[in-house]
């Protein structure tokens, strides 16, 4: 079927929606619920799993149904959920049954879900975790620590990497589970960051038990199943805007309208090289979609996380050098965790310049996406391994 | 290049009327076209030749560019000889003429001239001029001051008198692109009834172009001089405005997509010297000091690509304001393709530096295309007066800590 074609088609499913389940008359959990088993939750999911097997390009036709009649947009009330786990869940449960009992929670947010991928000693080098998985009859047995989990705290479920064979090199002893975050052997413990705030925990796995039926994908293929997962992250985090002058543009371009004491000749400029490349990036992920295929999204999402991560830091740093003096004052340090990921980002501007350090590191590090543009994208040669064909028992960790 | 290209493209329904940013089969075909052709006539030896023969181009590569491929009137009505596309295929064009690095009135002609005469009113001298050009038979240009990209009527420098049923022109204008040997030059002069634009014959006796030593070999630029030149009157001062912005605008837009393609070819040639060159026993660009800086250009490139196309199409549209979506373009473009071509020097080491190759004359025209019709800073300048200045105090301005809880 054309695009255009499932393109009406997902408009008619949203409008009966809207018209049967008012977003702004019954709960959240219920307008979700009903846009799931409609099929708009990802429209490129097979039926009966929130999708309706049309290509991913039509999700902007149903949103903007689903949102002009005041629904919520649901990637920030689960974004974990939404943006990374219902793509690996559809795609590699064991069961459809099994994958619809995780995802129709997942999408009405009353199961929150977050991944436990990082740990103390494998921030970009992933594949190098050290959290060991072991077989025991019918299910695994976990022990290890992971970190920057976000949302571990709220969550229900979470996706979880781990390594099943030491003797294998690294990329080949990994195997991707769905943990329980209720279950017993699983601690999570808030992580404060140079905000003051902590949006992200450790979680530390004691001797915790995973049936084999929540294995995602087979045993020793997790990375690839997890690639899923991060190519998704990647894409989530590096959405961009669609209107002129939206995003973090606006914020310096309010604050620039509000001090007019402040402005100088070499500020103006500044401002004005930060507005032409937000417009520069907006065209660029414009033109993304209209060449995205109905896949997966590939390296190409690599290219917008780097953009936007580094504009988002030298958005900050001139509105801090157009606060001036104001600038080094802080509003509280003290930890209020209710507010979640959502608080340093609706903080004051000190707050969010804070924040926006963390952006070229999380989600994959700005140094890493380069790489992936050079060998993905570009097609150069990777770097020299000293890890390349070992055991990753035998390679140096710290 | 297709290994750069983002994503993978996806073909428009048929009949359907093309979308902004969509690639339809007529532009690909047209675009494989001018590679072929550019490959054949416009190597890398030939642009050396045509750089140092005393015309600066070969008068038959451009003339086939005119009748045989008939793609220097793009965006030329079809009642005046031309296609009727667009300029967005016009922009597609330019762009490749520029990763050929095609020696010729690219600029002059189809940039300036063309556009200027499309935007005049009707009238037989418009029938007369246009075909030749869009033919390749004949070469333009426009002598013109502008500032920023924007006609700039304060710096003319050439007067109009009445001569019987005619005009006469006298005057100096410095540095005028493509003007040695153009068969038309258009000039803005200031007359007894304003500013207008008229036509000059670049053969007439009273009319001399000296031609300049130029940074960049490819593209060459004139001193015009005008005594008493005869003239014919184009556009008066009641239309000059909208020709000279419209041809302003539009020469903006396609030196826009020219710098796309001079910086997409440099990429390309550069990541593939990365994959060849060795050092240290491995290819130069699996070392990541390399491999990145090749990521930024990748960056530079594409970004470029798309304020680049958002601009022909605004402009071919009026989806878009022509003043933002142009500076925004030349902003984007210039910034890229210098710092793409400095960088490509950089990565091809010693070799990069050498008048034998190629990368010092797309770095000449990478400083000349930055500088013609306003650099960077310049056009950030334009938007920040069309966005900044004037802008208001509004609600949503967000918190700022004042040291209290």
């Amino acid at each position: 079927m054309s695009t255009a074609a499932d393109a009406t088609r997902v408009e008619e499913v949203a409008g009966r929606v809207v018209t049967d389940h008012d977003p702004r008359r019954v709960p959240v959990q219920e307008f979700l619920g009903a846009c799931f088993d409609a099929g708009l939750s990802w429209v490129h999911f097979p039926e009966g799993l929130g999708g309706l097997g049309v290509s991913r390009g039509v999700q902007a036709s149903a949103d903007a149904v689903l949102q002009a009649a005041g629904g919520p947009v649901p990637f920030w009330l689960n974004p974990i959920g939404y943006g990374m786990a219902a793509p690996t869940l559809s795609e590699h449960a064991r069961s459809p049954e099994l994958a619809r009992s995780w995802l129709r929670p997942l999408a009405t947010t009353e199961a929150i879900w977050c991944q436990l991928c990082s740990e103390p000693a494998g921030g970009s080098d992933l594949a190098g975790l050290a959290t060991s998985a072991v077989r025991d009859g019918d299910s695994w047995v976990l022990n290890g620590q992971k970190v920057w989990t976000s949302l571990a705290h709220r969550a229900r479920w979470a996706l979880l990497l781990a390594r099943t064979d030491p003797d294998q090199p690294k990329h080949k002893g990994l195997t991707y589970f769905v943990l329980d975050m209720q279950a017993d052997g699983v601690r999570t413990r808030p992580l404060r960051q140079m905000t003051g705030q902590a949006e992200f925990n450790e979680v530390f796995l004691e001797d915790v038990r995973i049936p084999d039926e929540h294995r995602l994908g087979a045993v020793g293929d997790g990375w690839r199943v997890a690639m899923t997962t991060l190519m998704n992250e990647r894409s989530a985090i590096g959405a961009g805007g669609a209107e002129r002058g939206s995003g973090t543009i606006a914020d310096a371009l309010a604050l620039w309208a509000d001090r007019p004491h402040r402005r100088t000749p070499v500020l103006r400029d500044r401002l004005a090289a930060l507005w032409t490349r937000s417009e520069a990036h907006r065209l660029t992920a414009a033109r993304a979609r209209r060449t995205a295929t109905a896949g997966s999204p590939g390296p190409e999402g690599s290219i917008s996380k780097l953009v936007t991560a580094e504009f988002n830091q030298d958005v900050y740093e001139f509105c801090m050098d157009l606060l001036g003096p104001e600038g080094t004052l802080y509003g509280s340090y003290e930890v209020r965790r209710e507010g979640g990921r959502e608080a340093d980002w609706r903080g004051a501007v000190q707050q969010r310049f804070l924040r926006s350090r963390a952006n070229t590191i999380e989600g994959g590090t700005s140094e890493v996406l380069r790489n992936i543009l050079g060998e993905r994208v570009l097609g150069l040669p990777g770097d020299l391994r000293a890890d390349a064909g070992k055991a990753w028992k035998d390679v140096p960790r710290g | 290049m297709a290994d750069t290209e983002v994503g993978t493209e996806v073909r428009p329904e048929v009949g359907a009327a093309p979308a902004e940013f969509d690639v339809t089969e007529e532009q690909r075909e047209l675009r494989a076209a001018l590679r072929r052709f550019c490959a054949q006539q416009s190597d890398a030896a030939a642009v050396r030749r045509h750089m140092e023969s005393d015309t600066g181009f070969d008068a038959t590569v451009w003339s086939r560019l005119g009748h045989e491929l008939g793609v220097l009137g793009l965006a030329v009505p079809e009642e005046l000889g031309g296609a009727g596309a667009g300029l967005v295929e016009q922009a597609i064009v330019v762009e490749e003429l520029g990763a050929a690095l095609l020696c010729g009135p690219v600029l002059g002609t189809i940039g300036l001239a063309l556009p200027a005469l499309v935007a005049s009113s009707p009238g037989p001298l418009r029938d007369e001029l246009v075909p030749p050009l869009v033919e390749g038979v004949r070469t333009a240009t426009l002598a013109a001051p502008e500032r920023a990209g924007l006609f700039d009527p304060h710096a003319i420098t050439v007067g109009a008198v009445h001569a019987g049923d005619g005009w006469e022109l006298t005057g100096v204008v410095p540095q005028v692109v493509d003007a040695a040997g153009a068969d038309v030059l258009l000039v803005a002069a200031s007359g007894p009834e304003g500013i207008a634009l008229f036509a000059v014959s670049g053969t007439a006796e009273q009319v001399e172009t000296d031609p300049l030593t130029t940074l960049d070999l490819t593209r060459r630029q004139a001193t015009v001089r005008l005594r008493e030149a005869p003239a014919r009157l184009l556009a008066g001062a009641d239309e000059i405005d909208a020709v000279l912005g419209h041809a302003f605008y539009t020469a903006s837009a396609l030196l826009a997509a020219e710098q796309v393609g001079g910086a997409q070819h440099l990429l390309d040639v550069t990541v593939g010297y990365a994959k060849e060159r060795l050092q240290f026993g491995r290819p130069i660009g699996s070392f990541q000091a390399v491999k990145h800086r090749l990521a930024d250009m990748l960056v530079l490139v594409e970004h470029a690509r798309s304020a680049a196309e958002h601009a022909a199409w605004a402009l071919q549209t009026g989806s878009d304001d022509p003043f933002l979506a142009t500076s925004i373009a030349q902003a984007t473009c210039s910034d890229a393709y210098y710092r793409v071509a400095a960088d490509a020097v950089q990565l091809h080491g010693g070799i990069g530096f050498t008048w034998e190759h190629e990368a010092h004359l797309y770095f000449k025209r990478a400083v000349t295309d930055a500088a013609l019709l306003g650099g960077a800073e310049i056009h950030r300048d334009r938007i920040a007066a069309a966005v900044l200045d004037h802008v208001r105090a509004t609600p949503g301005v967000p918190p700022v800590a004042d040291g209290r809880a």
